[in-house]
């Protein structure tokens, strides 16, 4: 039986600060992020007291290979402990990463949970430009945009995450997922004006379907910043290694639709539940991956057909339905526990359905679902209006704006995206973790007694109770310490030492 | 390839029927499509970058990831 996909997205924002000349990246995501946790602190609804909880890198290890080896020192300095780095009371961690603010969302348990704490992520940034606008002369401001390409060769990720089960070799999942990595940017692209492919004019690709596309030149890999491969390999489970795996997924965009993430993920863990029930019985491996990648993202028609290693062609569109069904034959026969409630493995099918059919048939049907189809026909209307080239820097510029999450200056917020989450809903996320996984005991611990807190990580919370030494309790299980495991016990528990006394620490 | 086809036609046969059922004219519907674009294009220009060149040229990111 396939294992409950528990998920959550690692987003990279694009920064700037606007009037201030050449600005410090670290700098302005450091002021950016810890403008928001003091407003927090200031209103009391963040970790009192203690804003700032330190996070424990003990069990940090992105060095170690999905393959079975460890990198030679190549990726030993990967995390920075001298930066921000906060844990929210929703389960979130918000920090500096090199030069970016990056927001992970909790451990989620199905794919509209993802959808709502990833907006909920959104407003989080936009409260903090508005807190850092506070600390700043009024001359200038620092903008956040939602987005993975500065148009000058840095790509920057929103790396998705999927908790598998360890026994299904490796090599399985990558058989079976990269042509669905390959082919899912029909409707997880967010859209890029022009291309950054050597050699290749905006002649040659005017508009492609996705950000990331044409910065990935490997098939499998551990790196993440140069040689980016479409499978990544790096195995850091953040939870009990001899049980889980956690499919570290590098190559998707960031979606400002809320029906894109929902895809994105929803399409993802299906098929990974699939693969890891042996339901995928024929073999749809491109010959050349790489390079389909990058054709795919390149093709508005949707039509190119793709060379696949059996000799055999099929479009993207046409390995989208390959899946698909699929994952309806397995809906039948297994069900759809492993990513949700009945009612949201139903939408993921039927909105996967709708959104194939209208791509297949005409991609301005999709204008409310898929990004690239809504910036494709806002920028191609002002395009055709102004009678502009398509390399005249307006076009570029409304591909950034599209991604400014200001909500009186973003495009995104002005096409008429379908919603799928509720203004409540999402606003209750920005403070209050998923019920349903671990996140919930992370979150209510940094909401209930944060200054005992000494660090957090996504498997364990390390605390202070005075005079012992400190405590610290693992959290090997992402399907443990749940409202329904732990709800009870933490009302309760009056005291940190009193919970640590109940749970047995 | 025709394999393919025919079966994914007949496992979709709800969303052929909708298409021609519930679409309105072609000319109808473009006009619609045109006039909806027209009124966002408006909109929008009183919140795009006013600098297009330098907003672009400046909007530079370190490496990340």
């Amino acid at each position: 039986m396939a294992l409950r996909k528990i998920i959550g997205v690692e987003t990279e924002f694009g920064i700037i600060v606007r009037g201030a000349g050449e600005s410090n990246p670290i700098a302005a995501s450091s002021v950016l992020i810890n403008a928001y946790v003091h407003e927090l602190a200031r209103a009391g609804a963040g970790p009192r007291d203690n804003p700032k909880v330190g996070w424990d890198f003990e069990d940090e290890h992105p060095d170690i290979d999905a393959r079975g080896f460890t990198a030679e020192g190549s990726l030993a300095p990967e995390v920075e402990t001298h930066l921000v780095n906060a844990v929210l009371t929703n389960g979130a961690r918000y920090y500096v990463d090199h030069a970016h603010p990056e927001l992970s969302t909790p451990e989620c348990a199905d794919p509209r949970s993802v959808v709502v704490f990833d907006k909920a992520a959104e407003l989080i940034l936009q409260r903090s430009m508005r807190a850092a606008r506070e600390l700043l002369p009024d001359d200038q401001e620092i903008v956040v945009y939602k987005n993975n390409s500065d148009r000058k060769g840095n790509s920057y990720g929103c790396h998705e995450n999927y908790l598998m089960d360890r026994q299904v070799p490796f090599s399985r999942i990558v058989t079976h997922v990269m042509p669905h990595f390959i082919s899912r940017q029909v409707f997880t692209g967010a859209g890029k004006v022009g291309t950054e492919v050597t050699g290749l004019t905006s002649d040659d690709v005017p508009f492609q379907l996705t950000q990331r596309a044409d910065f990935f030149e490997e098939e499998v890999g551990l790196e993440t910043t140069l040689k980016r491969p479409i499978v990544n390999t790096r195995d850091e489970p953040h939870a009990d290694a001899q049980r889980y795996r956690r499919l570290h997924v590098i190559v998707g965009d960031a979606n400002l639709s809320e029906v894109a993430t929902f895809l994105k993920v929803g399409t993802t863990a299906l098929v990974l539940s699939m693969i890891e029930d042996e339901f995928l019985p024929r073999d749809l491996t491109l010959a050349t991956p790489v390079a389909a990648l990058r054709r795919v993202s390149h093709d508005l028609s949707l039509r190119q057909p793709l060379d696949l290693a059996d000799g055999t062609t099929m479009t993207a569109v046409e390995i989208q339905w390959e899946y698909l069904d699929r994952a309806k034959k397995y809906a039948e026969e297994h069900g759809l526990e492993c990513i949700g409630a009945p009612e949201i493995g139903a939408d993921v099918l039927r909105l996967w359905e709708q959104v194939l059919a209208g791509l297949e048939t005409d991609p301005r049907s999709v204008v409310r679902q898929v990004d690239w189809a809504a910036k494709y026909r806002l920028i191609d209307g002002y395009r055709a209006k102004h009678d502009l080239r398509w390399d005249d820097a307006r076009l570029a510029a409304m591909d950034l704006q599209y991604h400014d999450l200001r909500p009186e200056r973003g495009l995104a917020p002005r096409v008429g995206l379908e919603r799928l989450t509720t203004d409540d809903e999402v606003e209750r996320a920005v403070t209050e973790p998923p019920r349903d996984t671990r996140a919930y005991f992370r979150g209510v611990c940094l909401q209930r007694w944060a200054p005992q807190i000494v660090a957090a990580n996504w498997d364990s919370m390390v605390f202070d109770i005075g005079g012992d030494p400190l405590r610290r309790v693992p959290m090997m299980d992402p399907t443990r310490g749940t409202e329904a495991h732990v709800g009870k016990l933490m009302a309760e528990s009056s005291s940190v030492a009193e919970l640590l006394d109940r749970l047995g620490q | 390839m025709a394999e393919r086809e025919q079966k994914r036609k007949a496992s979709t046969p709800v969303r052929e029927e909708e298409v021609v059922e519930e679409a309105p004219p072609a000319s109808e519907q473009g006009e619609k499509i045109k006039a909806e674009l027209d009124d966002l294009l408006d909109e929008i220009d009183e919140v795009l970058e006013t600098n297009a060149e330098d907003f672009v040229k400046a909007y530079v990111q370190k490496g990340g990831e």
